[in-house]
Formats: structure tokens, C-alpha cells, sequence
């Protein structure tokens, strides 16, 4: 059984990552790490939105309409009413819906 | 007020969220093919909320040790820096240190760094209470999964829709859009170029060394 093990290597890279910075620089920081520390995490989210969307083929099938539709609605809502749960909710439940029509 | 409610009142805003994105793990990691005792384990153990949606692709679609580890890596190189940002406030935590630090999701990190309470036992009963949602909807979602009388065709939109709210509400706080941009751009390029197979980890690369490159420049924005 391959997938006991990719959970196990999951979840002990996920805590090395965690760990990691407590053991290294609990002393002092470099400026180097700093800077990432400020910039990666949004540059991550971008990222992030990017690989969700990475199967979606604009030439074929649905032309990637649901995921654009419903990606917009997730915008607006959280631009609107800043609430995430909210904006995930509903962009999920049309992106269901659309996929359907 | 008792620091065990005034604790759980603090983690209520993730509770539906933990329960929503729970249960899409769970639903999804069934309709893979692997059942409430999987959607346990590595919610229990992993605790990474977009690195398990994603977990789900590396077990079905049967990849190596060594590529699970790199996109780990990849995925999860934030809490790097989640880490770094909480070790002044870590210091002294004593007992509690090691869960705060193994429980240091976004979410829980979004709500301790910003909190004035330093409390440590107030602070373990935050990310405890977001363990317990995480884990309670994963196990929900991979029950239902099997006996929804509907299709669950499409949930997965939910991990999407998570990451393009957290860029909208990030893109809205920041006043410097250029790391964003700087991800969206270069993952884009990397695509483009590698293919939906490879394109992780160059991206990755590609995101630091630009990073790296306008380092002065974003030092003095």
C-alpha cells in the first residue's frame, strides 16, 4: 500500500516545515528570510489559484465558463462582504449548479 | 471571562469554514477511493488544508516519496514563514509549544498573531478547537460521501474558491500587489511552459529568484 506512506512523508514534511524555523533562527533572524516571510505567502496564494485552475482547457468542453463565472462571484462576494466562508460557499454551490446547466 | 470560552468564541469564525473545507476533503478522498480512516489520519497528522485537497491528487494518481515531499515543500513553504513570525511569541509557551507550533494552520495563525492574549493555554485551546472542527468535517464529508442521495460533482471548486478568496481579501489588505502578481505571472509562465504535470516546482523557483531579484526595490515600497 503506497498511500499510508505518501501520507506519512505528507504530514512529516508539513511538521518539518513548521518546526523547522523554531530550531534554526529562534535566536535571530536573517533580513533574507525576513523579506521572503513578508513577499511568499501572496505570491503562494497566487500560485495556488493558478494550480487549481491548471486543468481547465478554454478550448474544449465547457471553454472553462463555470470557473470563470463562478471565480468572479468568489471575488465579488469577498470584496463585498469580506467574509470567506461566505464567498466559498456560494462560488461553490454555482460552480455546481453551472456545471450542470 | 473563562479562557476556555472566551478560547472557543475565538475559533468560532473557522468553524463553519473548518467544517465546509473539511467535508469537501472528505467527500472528495471518498469519491478517490479511500475511506473515513484516511480522511482521519491525514487530517490528524497532516493538518494542511490545501496541501491535503491536493494530497489526494499525489495518492491517486500514484506518486513517488520523493515528488510528495518537493510538493509538500512547495505547497507548504508558507508555514516557513508563519513559523518565523511566531517565534517571539512562541517563546516561553513551555508544554503547550510543541502543538501550538504542529497546529500552526492559516487559519489558526491568522487569528493568534493578530490576538493580544498571550495566554498560552488560551492560545493551545484556539488551535486545538481548529484541530477539532478540521478533523470532525473531514470525517462527516468521507461518511456522507457514500450515502449523499445527490451527485457531489463539482465540489471540488471549493479549493479553488478558498485560494481566489484569500488572494481577493490579501489583495484588498496589501497595498503592494507586486508578490501576488509576482505568483499569478510567474505560475502562469511556468504552465505555459512545463506543462499541468511539471510546472510546480519550477514555478516555485521562479517565484523566489524574481522575489530575490526586486528585493530592494520591494524593501523600500
Amino acid at each position: 500500500m503506497r498511500a499510508p506512506i505518501l501520507i506519512l512523508a505528507m504530514a512529516l514534511t508539513t511538521c518539518a516545515l513548521r518546526f523547522l524555523p523554531f530550531l534554526v533562527f529562534s535566536k535571530k533572524t536573517p533580513k533574507y528570510i525576513k523579506y521572503l516571510g513578508k513577499v511568499l505567502p501572496s505570491a503562494m496564494i497566487g500560485l495556488l489559484v493558478v494550480y487549481c485552475l491548471k486543468d481547465v482547457d478554454i478550448s474544449s468542453g465547457s471553454h472553462g465558463i463555470p470557473e470563470l463565472i463562478a471565480g468572479i462571484l468568489v471575488v465579488a462576494l469577498q470584496a463585498i462582504k469580506r467574509n470567506a466562508v461566505l464567498s466559498i460557499l456560494f462560488g461553490t454551490a454555482a460552480y455546481m449548479l453551472l456545471i450542470r446547466i | 471571562m473563562n479562557i476556555v470560552k472566551k478560547a472557543f468564541l475565538r475559533s468560532v469564525p473557522v468553524m463553519a469554514g473548518y467544517m465546509v473545507l473539511g467535508m469537501g476533503f472528505g467527500i472528495m478522498l471518498k469519491d478517490a477511493g479511500y475511506g473515513v480512516i484516511y480522511a482521519l489520519a491525514m487530517s490528524l497528522l497532516i493538518y494542511a488544508g490545501s496541501m491535503q485537497y491536493v494530497g489526494i491528487g499525489l495518492i491517486t494518481g500514484g506518486a513517488t516519496v520523493l515528488t510528495t515531499v518537493i510538493t509538500t515543500f512547495m505547497v507548504n513553504a508558507r508555514h516557513l514563514f508563519y513559523s518565523i513570525s511566531m517565534i517571539g511569541k512562541y517563546k516561553g509557551a513551555g508544554k503547550y509549544k510543541p502543538y501550538l507550533i504542529f497546529a500552526l494552520t492559516d487559519e489558526t495563525y491568522s487569528l493568534l498573531s493578530s490576538d493580544p492574549e498571550s495566554d498560552n493555554r488560551y492560545r493551545f485551546l484556539v488551535s486545538m478547537f481548529n484541530h477539532i472542527y478540521w478533523v470532525l468535517g473531514s470525517v462527516i464529508g468521507s461518511a456522507l460521501g457514500a450515502v449523499l442521495p445527490f451527485s457531489t460533482k463539482g465540489i471540488e471548486f471549493s479549493m479553488t474558491a478558498l485560494f481566489i478568496a484569500s488572494f481577493t481579501e490579501q489583495w484588498i489588505e496589501s497595498k503592494d500587489h507586486i508578490p501576488a502578481l509576482t505568483g499569478i505571472l510567474c505560475t502562469v509562465f511556468s504552465l505555459v511552459l512545463f506543462g499541468p504535470d511539471r510546472f510546480l516546482i519550477p514555478a516555485m523557483l521562479l517565484i523566489t529568484l524574481v522575489l530575490t531579484l526586486i528585493r530592494s526595490r520591494e524593501e523600500k515600497a
